[in-house]
């Protein structure tokens, strides 16, 4: 079977799912770029080059890290926020898997059901998946190599995605940070970051801040 | 919430942890209109008397962190994908036995920690096509309640003839009439073994507390319950939105289908009065130091 190489779509409306292919997924110490497995820290490095190459990078948040479950999530959330900070990168969180009908604001929130919908909105063109659970993360970065031409990254806790252009596996919060010190690492080579300027999303309980 | 992420997130969530009663053991269906509710949206009928049922039972629940529903085929799994509460959606039928197994697991992954199973399923998944499985749970005395939303017929596929539809009645799909009694579900729980059965409609919010609460917690500590809720399908009946409630209170009336009527084990009897005197006491104390406080 050839490599099928998983790039950012729009690959059609119902891309083949990449295992499917003959794609398979990293072990632990690796990472697939467009479904070729890799050296995690070869991994960290591209990774970092395509936010800071990405006019819209975008980091979308899930319930394992947006909930406090445990210490644990709340370490991950942290990091997350450190990551988003240091480039700068928008964050949209995937809040529960409701489907919400008709009221989703594309603006400030993501769904596994319509992910196309936040990406077109905000033109997203590089994003990453981090405490989506895996079978919706699945489903979300499919839709969204279908129908978009964003780039998809996936910070999995457990084995990776095949369907994201780039997955780690075995997310920790050490592993984040360790992508947020590539992105410093390259910065202080003279590497810019491309993004657009753009207010952090700030909600409270009354509606949107800012 | 996490601390560092938690400005991100669009304000129902905000809401739902600063007012939602996750925790409140004193919970229930008054606190609908003050509260964040467990329902966001449903994507029933206007006038369907089966959301207000949801929003009843979901405001009922004596620990909605710790339960999980199990549904099935029909206008209820329309709307569980809304809902805050964990849900698994089963094959039509086999609901029972999924729940049988979900319980168990729980019992295993979660020792010390009280997990309730809830089905919530249509008339047909429960007496026609999932019969089977919801008697084998009862006999198998499996410790979760099992809710029925009993509207007499197939409504979602266009109100076909059910087991639990009235002797007589014509619907679209059923023109010649049925020819047989409606099944007394509520009697076969009972000699199947359920310590806690209840009939009920859903046009009085207090009643259908009281039942979801006992139901609940007599599954928790005695065995299999049931609960069964008249919730006509307004559509499919010839009715107008708004007579939902008029169409539940003819049933309710004397000498109607839906005449309330509570089956309960004496076991099940001295949990619940137990739990009262519990709840009365921690009521008073409650009250005493408020006053003293004051």
């Amino acid at each position: 079977m050839s490599h099928y190489e998983v790039k950012a779509g729009p690959e059609a409306y119902l891309p083949p799912a990449a295992a499917s292919m003959g794609n398979v997924l990293p072990d632990p110490g690796q990472a697939h770029i467009g479904g070729v497995i890799v050296p995690e820290e070869e991994a960290y490095e591209f990774a970092a080059r395509k936010f800071l190459e990405a006019k819209v990078p975008t980091i979308f948040p899930g319930p394992l890290v947006l909930w406090k479950w445990n210490e644990h999530a709340a370490e991950k959330a942290k990091a997350i926020r450190e990551l988003a900070n240091e480039l700068p990168m928008r964050l949209i969180p995937m809040a529960d898997y409701r489907p919400k009908y008709p009221k989703i604001d594309a603006a400030v929130e993501i769904n596994p059901n319509h992910p196309n919908l936040t990406i077109w909105h905000n033109k997203i063109d590089v994003c990453i998946f981090v405490g989506v659970h895996c079978h919706q993360a699945n489903l979300a970065l499919k839709i969204i190599r279908g129908g978009t031409d964003c780039y998809t990254m996936a910070m999995c806790a457990q084995a990776g995605h095949e369907d994201a252009c780039l997955s780690f596996r075995d997310a920790t919060p050490e592993k984040i940070r360790k992508l947020t010190a590539a992105v410093k690492k390259l910065k202080s080579e003279g590497v810019k970051s491309q993004a657009e300027e753009f207010t952090q999303i700030k909600m409270t309980r009354e509606g949107r801040v800012t | 919430m996490c601390e560092d992420l938690a400005d991100i997130m669009p304000p129902e969530y905000q809401e739902l942890v600063a007012t939602a009663t996750f925790g409140n053991q004193d919970r229930g269906w008054k606190d609908i209109g003050s509260s964040k509710e467990l329902i966001e949206q449903h994507s029933l009928c206007a006038g369907c008397p089966e959301s207000i049922a949801f929003r009843y039972i979901l405001a009922s629940l004596p620990a909605p962190e710790d339960t999980v529903f199990v549904g099935s085929t029909g206008c209820t799994s329309l709307v569980f994908p809304h809902v805050a509460v964990q849900n698994i959606h089963s094959l039509f039928g086999n609901q029972n036995a999924i729940a049988s197994g979900l319980k168990r697991t729980l019992a295993s992954r979660f020792p010390g920690v009280e997990k309730d199973v809830v089905v919530l399923a249509g008339d047909g998944a429960t007496v026609d096509i999932g019969l089977d499985m919801t008697m084998q749970s009862w006999f198998r005395q499996e410790k979760f309640t099992t809710i029925c939303f009993d509207n007499e017929l197939y409504a979602n596929t266009g109100g076909q003839e059910s087991g639990l539809m009235q002797k007589g009645f014509v619907a679209k799909m059923a023109p010649k009439g049925k020819n047989f009694d409606k099944v007394r579900l509520a009697e076969i729980a009972r000699e199947a073994g359920c310590a806690y059965v209840a009939v009920l409609t859903v046009s009085k919010p207090n009643r259908v507390e009281q039942a979801i609460k006992n139901a609940v917690l007599v599954a928790r500590e005695v065995g299999p319950t049931f609960v069964q809720l008249y919730t006509p399908c307004i559509l499919e009946i010839g009715k107008q939105s708004m007579e939902g409630l008029d169409e539940m209170k003819d049933a309710e009336s004397i000498g109607g289908r839906f005449v309330q009527k509570e089956f309960i084990t004496d076991e099940a009897q001295k949990l619940l009065d137990s739990i009262k005197e519990e709840t009365k006491a921690r009521k008073k104390a409650a009250k005493e130091k408020k006053s003293v406080n004051a």
